[in-house]
């Protein structure tokens, strides 16, 4: 069996944090640099400069891409051929802790949701898979909250049309409207169970944005880009940037659809070890 | 280019319209977001001092990360703004001159920057980065144990920004409602 000692995840977990925080991602960039150039709206072409600035500005002087460093979400795809030395979970909260740290993010979590009280930096949320092999896949996404709270779930009945299922989506997007800096990236979870969808519309934000579109979520997209929303919802044709949709079976008496917006900074990063 | 000063006083509110322009904003300005917002409703209801004047002020909503060494700030990019809406009109009748931040205000908030002839701004959102670049000072001025969300003094120079709602109670996202 092969071993990987756990300081060399916190130490992993710690890059993470430096890339998705201040490298805009590749694909997040060229959709943005697209949309910038096919924008006839002058004001939206004028804030998606400013965006694609913001990203390059980030980049070069190490700051954070959104003061909003997020809700750090790491998801972990371990092999189980792989033993971890050490406790895998505190290495993981502890490359957080010390990332955000270190290159001066945001201490936006704070221990209990209903006092509130002082704000640190983790702990972070974890959803960890087993796969096979003997490796390690670490992602982070740092999920900021103006976004995150624009998220919805309806549990529709099996027998709804697809219509029915469009609007909802479409419309918890005109839900956000202007508020959770658009252009959004629009992850959907269908199926599974409540909790469920919930992570999958989540994973689907991690989806690269050029890979191939089903109908649905070109469907989507395009009605999304004709409510006239716009970047910071002061108009234009680029409400969304793209709609990404990931399914799982799920039970004869449900259909469970989540919504998870992303912000423009859809930032995340990944290694495996 | 249209330039205005804190402290914004009626002359330079009454120049201001919703519309196309930008304006650039210089001067202090004083972040506060949820729980300074909490905070100060609260210390307003006890007649306490507050930590700075409103008379004329603008509040920011904002809460920037840590400052990274050799900077003078962090990414400073604003947030929702809605969430602030139940304290708004009661700030703003407390004397409070102008709000920046980003998205939507409610009904009562905009009848109130009409009522009091207040003004909102919004921010390039998400943004943070190279909104950094127009803080020349910061200095936090209240709720210290708030972490991100002390009040703190950002003085700004040529801060970009957009009128989203005037003192008339015109606002920019009126005309924009989904279709």
């Amino acid at each position: 069996m092969r071993e990987l000692k756990a300081v060399r995840i916190t130490q992993a977990v710690m890059d993470l944090v430096k890339q998705a925080n201040f490298l805009l991602r590749k694909d997040v960039l060229s959709a943005l640099h697209k949309a910038q150039r096919s924008e006839k709206n002058r004001r939206a072409k004028t804030i998606l400069k400013a965006v694609l600035d913001n990203a390059a500005y980030a980049q070069k002087e190490s700051l954070a891409i959104c003061q909003d460093t997020g809700i750090p979400v790491v998801f972990v795809e371990l092999g189980q051929d792989l033993r971890v030395s050490g406790n895998l979970k505190s290495a993981i909260n502890k490359g957080v802790e010390e990332g955000y740290k270190k290159y001066s993010l945001r201490n936006s979590i704070i221990a209990d949701p209903l006092n509130r009280g002082k704000s640190g930096f983790s702990p972070c949320i974890m959803h960890i898979d087993i796969v096979p092999g003997d490796k390690i896949k670490l992602t982070l996404l740092p999920k900021g909250f103006g976004c995150e709270n624009k998220s919805q779930l309806k549990m529709f009945k099996p027998t709804a049309s697809l219509p029915e299922i469009k609007d909802f989506i479409i419309g918890a997007v005109k839900n956000a409207g202007p508020d959770a800096c658009p252009p959004y990236v629009v992850g959907v979870g269908v199926g599974g169970s409540a909790d469920y969808s919930g992570i999958l519309a989540k994973k689907a934000l991690l989806v690269r944005l050029d890979a191939k579109r089903s109908q649905l979520e070109k469907d989507l997209l395009n009605q999304i880009n004709k409510t006239g929303i716009g970047p910071m919802g002061l108009g234009g044709a680029t409400t969304a940037l793209a709609v990404k949709i990931l399914t799982y079976p799920t039970h004869i008496a449900g259909l469970p659809v989540s919504v998870n917006i992303s912000c423009h900074a859809l930032r995340s990063a990944q290694i495996v070890l | 280019m249209k330039r205005i000063f804190t402290p914004l006083d009626l002359d330079q509110v009454k120049s201001l319209k919703v519309g196309r322009q930008e304006v650039f904003l210089s001067g202090p300005i004083y972040t506060a977001r949820d729980q300074a917002h909490k905070r100060l409703a609260q210390a307003i209801k006890a007649g306490k001092t507050l930590p700075f004047k409103l008379f004329d002020a603008i509040i920011y909503y904002c809460g920037p990360t840590q400052t990274p060494k050799g900077k003078i700030v962090g990414s400073c990019g604003p947030t929702t703004s809605s969430r602030m809406d139940a304290f708004a009109s009661f700030i703003l009748a407390k004397g409070l001159r102008g709000m920046i931040g980003k998205g939507s205000r409610s009904p009562e908030v905009i009848k109130a920057i009409k009522k009091y002839k207040g003004i909102y701004f919004i921010a390039y959102a998400g943004c943070g980065a190279l909104l950094s670049k127009y803080v020349k000072s910061v200095k936090t001025v209240a709720y210290g144990d708030l972490g991100p969300e002390a009040i703190v003094k950002l003085e700004v120079e040529n801060f970009p920004l957009i009128v989203a709602i005037d003192h008339l109670g015109n606002n920019i996202y009126r005309e924009r409602a989904p279709k």
